[in-house]
């Protein structure tokens, strides 16, 4: 990969003018807004209402919105986005041996869905248990997402916290024989969901979730996962291809000693998306591995992905990597912001962050800012991001050997996203991304 | 088989002549091999015959069979039948070895009208031809190249020209980094491909090659230009003498 300077932020131009004035904004906002009360939800919900209010929505002078524009997330409702059902992909993950969850633009699906019971994991849902006066989750949810708002306010994931329509709620006691598979589906043209899920991973407790499938016109999705000692977590998301949406998405996670995070995004196209992953490592060797993998191609509909990370280290030999690709086609958009914070006495740290951009035309462009913010002495913590283009070399040596053009570039795309896919785990998914990835380029590849 | 006619070749980017009125023609069934000084222009031609990029064609022509290759896309000449085993084999992360090879073959075959090969039968033949290279299973199922050593790169460039069966063979340097056995089983694998119907153009800084895969000219080249063709004794002679007295003698 040749590399080519970083594009610093200083050359990027403001993509935001004329917007409301921010109370205004907020107001509109809430007022379009369902804001489901009552039962065991109803003290987070008002709480994270109030510090929303305190908080406003991003302006166009917020620092951490400055590579992304934030009105499509600021706006009080969804555009309508047509979507033809015939054109859903098959299922990505196969079904079998998968535990799966309907949700239609947001709400659960039990009819859709399979059987909640299954052993070492407890599901309910946010609508199936708001009427209770009492949950597991009361007391967690939210409570992520407001650690999560400091240093950084973070007031879509306070929305979202307040308004969320639906979503699981998985407690996870033992090694349950199958993965969660949460697969979206969309009904309405104009759906604006907003999905919140609480998973907590008790002691030495290890599982799995996917989700896949197309969520609504706009969504807004929460992740809280609290893993106790010696907890393992993959989680797995694949975005669709045929879904162009407008996506905000949070991750809060909180990492006790000895347990292990690991999260992989695939992302393919999308009109503005980005993904927060907000990762707190509270106990002693703690490991927290955060990856994305992304296509965009410009041609297929307007692409801007933003991906924004925030690691904090807060004990000893904590290991991390964040591991962001995206491949930009056509005058597409990539962002990365990734930040290793870590903590006085967090000693014996590793800390790792690599952000890369193939842009496959001049037209496409890369925004990175990476940052490292350390406290204690004893720490080994990297950063790097590139931006180059196809290797010629590569390309040459692929050609020569009779593969023809469009071939070898699906092959030196594959080459550059396999760092990320590395990250999976488990072999037999990975091997479903990307034969999923392979395929997908293959078709796409002339165009 | 393949036809080199005073071919000028110059950088694109630069004002770079590199190679300044090559000639050269290698018969079918024949083995041709090219010595020369460091930077003479060896690998530029290589380059230019399969199609690289970054070169400009000033003037002369390369032909296959007859047809000019100049104009043709790298996997067009590939699928003519032209095969380049690189000076230095490329690292493909991420990319399967047999996947890629697996892709080439078939690829090519489409491109010759000829049946795809299912992967019972690639497999059986990739196996054969790796077992005689002693190419082991584990190499065939890493990212190509990735973590090989030098030798072992080498050994899959001839590997995969196997199981191309290509009819005009390159070799750029095929010998350089090989240890004395796998010298050996390189040029068994050469000389196992050798037939009437196809040629081979071996160059090489070393006499050694030439005892195992035996030419049937040698040709000099020195600042882009074919200065001396002979026998196999040429060979020897640049090993004992240099090139010192062979290119004050072409002037
Ligand atoms: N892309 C390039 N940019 C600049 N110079 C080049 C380029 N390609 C070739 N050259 C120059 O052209 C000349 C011929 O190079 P080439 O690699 O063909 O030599 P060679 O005969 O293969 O040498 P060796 O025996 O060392 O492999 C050298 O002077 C080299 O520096
Ligand atoms: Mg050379």
């Amino acid at each position: 990969m040749s590399d080519v300077a970083v594009k610093s932020k200083d050359e990027v131009t403001p993509q935001v003018s004329g917007a409301p004035k921010a109370e205004n904004a907020l107001d509109a906002r809430l007022a379009a807004l369902p804001l489901p009360k009552g039962g065991w939800l109803a003290d987070a919900r008002a709480e994270a209402l109030a510090r929303l209010r305190d908080m406003g929505l991003p302006g166009p002078r917020d620092e951490y919105w400055r590579f992304t524009d934030p009105r499509p997330f600021n706006a009080p409702s969804a555009k309508p986005l047509p979507f033809e059902p015939a054109a859903e992909e098959s299922p990505l993950f196969s079904a079998d041996d998968k535990l799966t969850l309907v949700f239609v633009d947001g709400q659960f699906d039990a009819e859709a869905s399979d059987d909640l019971s299954l052993d070492g994991i407890e599901i309910s849902t946010l609508s199936g248990t708001q009427d209770q006066a009492e949950h597991w989750a009361k007391g967690l949810y939210g409570a992520l997402e407001l650690a999560g708002q400091n240093p950084v306010s973070r007031p879509f994931a306070a929305l979202n916290t307040a308004a969320a329509q639906d979503g699981l709620l998985i407690r996870v006691t033992g090694k349950p024989a199958k993965p969660i598979h949460v697969l979206h589906r969309r009904a309405a043209e104009d759906a604006d969901v907003v999905w919140h899920h609480v998973i907590r991973v008790e002691e030495g407790a290890e599982a799995t979730l996917l989700e896949t499938g197309m969520v609504g016109a706009r969504s807004n999705g929460v992740i809280e996962a609290d893993l106790a000692k010696g907890a393992r977590l993959h989680m797995i998301a694949a975005k669709r291809a045929v879904d162009p949406k407008v996506g905000l998405s949070h991750v809060f996670a909180r990492v006790a000693e000895g347990a292990s995070l690991k999260s992989f995004v695939l992302s393919v196209n999308g009109n503005v998306m980005r993904n927060e992953a907000v990762v707190d490592m509270v106990g002693d060797d703690a490991v927290a591995h955060v990856a994305a993998a992304v296509l965009g191609d410009q041609n297929i509909g307007p692409f801007h992905h933003d991906d924004t990370v925030f690691i904090t280290h807060g004990a000893l030999r904590g290991e991390s990597r964040q591991v962001y690709k995206k491949v930009l086609k056509n005058g597409a958009t990539g962002v990365f912001q990734g930040k290793i914070l870590v903590k006085p006495g967090a000693q014996k740290t590793d800390g790792y962050q690599i952000s890369q951009a193939l842009l496959l035309d001049e037209r496409s462009q890369f925004l990175a800012k990476p940052e490292l913010e350390i406290y204690a002495d004893d720490v080994k913590c990297s950063h790097g991001s590139t931006t180059g283009a196809i290797d010629e070399t590569a390309l040459f040596y692929l050609r020569s050997r009779g593969v023809p053009y469009e071939r070898a570039i699906v092959f030196l795309v594959l080459s550059f996203l396999a760092d990320a896919l590395e990250e999976i785990e488990d072999e037999g998914l990975r091997g479903q991304i990307n034969d999923r990835l392979e395929a997908w380029l293959t078709t796409r590849a002339s165009q | 088989m393949l036809k080199i006619d005073n071919l000028h070749v110059k950088l694109e980017e630069e004002d770079k002549q590199i190679l300044k009125g090559l000639s050269l023609e290698v018969p079918a069934g024949q083995v041709h091999a090219i010595m020369g000084p460091n930077g003479s222009g060896k690998s530029t031609l290589s380059y230019v015959l399969s199609g690289r990029d970054g070169y400009e064609v000033t003037d002369g022509d390369a032909t296959l069979d007859g047809e000019s290759l100049l104009e043709m896309e790298p996997e067009e000449r590939a699928a003519a039948g032209l095969f380049l085993a690189f000076q230095y084999p490329v690292e493909i992360p991420g990319v399967g070895n047999m996947t890629f090879l697996r892709t080439a073959v078939n690829a090519q075959r489409k491109a010759r009208g000829q049946d795809e090969l299912s992967s019972g039968e690639f497999l059986k033949i990739v196996r054969a031809k790796a077992k005689d290279l002693q190419i082991d299973a584990e190499m065939l199922k890493r990212p190509v190249n990735v973590g090989f050593s030098g030798g072992e790169k080498k050994r899959n460039e001839i590997l995969q020209m196997a199981m191309l069966e290509p009819r005009m063979c390159i070799m750029d340097e095929t010998d350089s980094g090989l240890d004395v056995d796998a010298m050996r089983l390189v040029s068994e694998g050469v000389n196992a491909l050798r037939d009437a119907g196809r040629s081979f153009l071996v160059i090489t800084h070393y006499q050694r090659l030439l005892n195992h895969i035996k030419p049937d000219v040698v040709h000099i080249m020195s600042n882009g230009r074919i200065v001396k063709s002979g026998g196999p004794e040429l060979a020897l002679e640049v090993e004992e003498n240099g090139y010192g007295d062979l290119l004050a003698e072409a002037g």
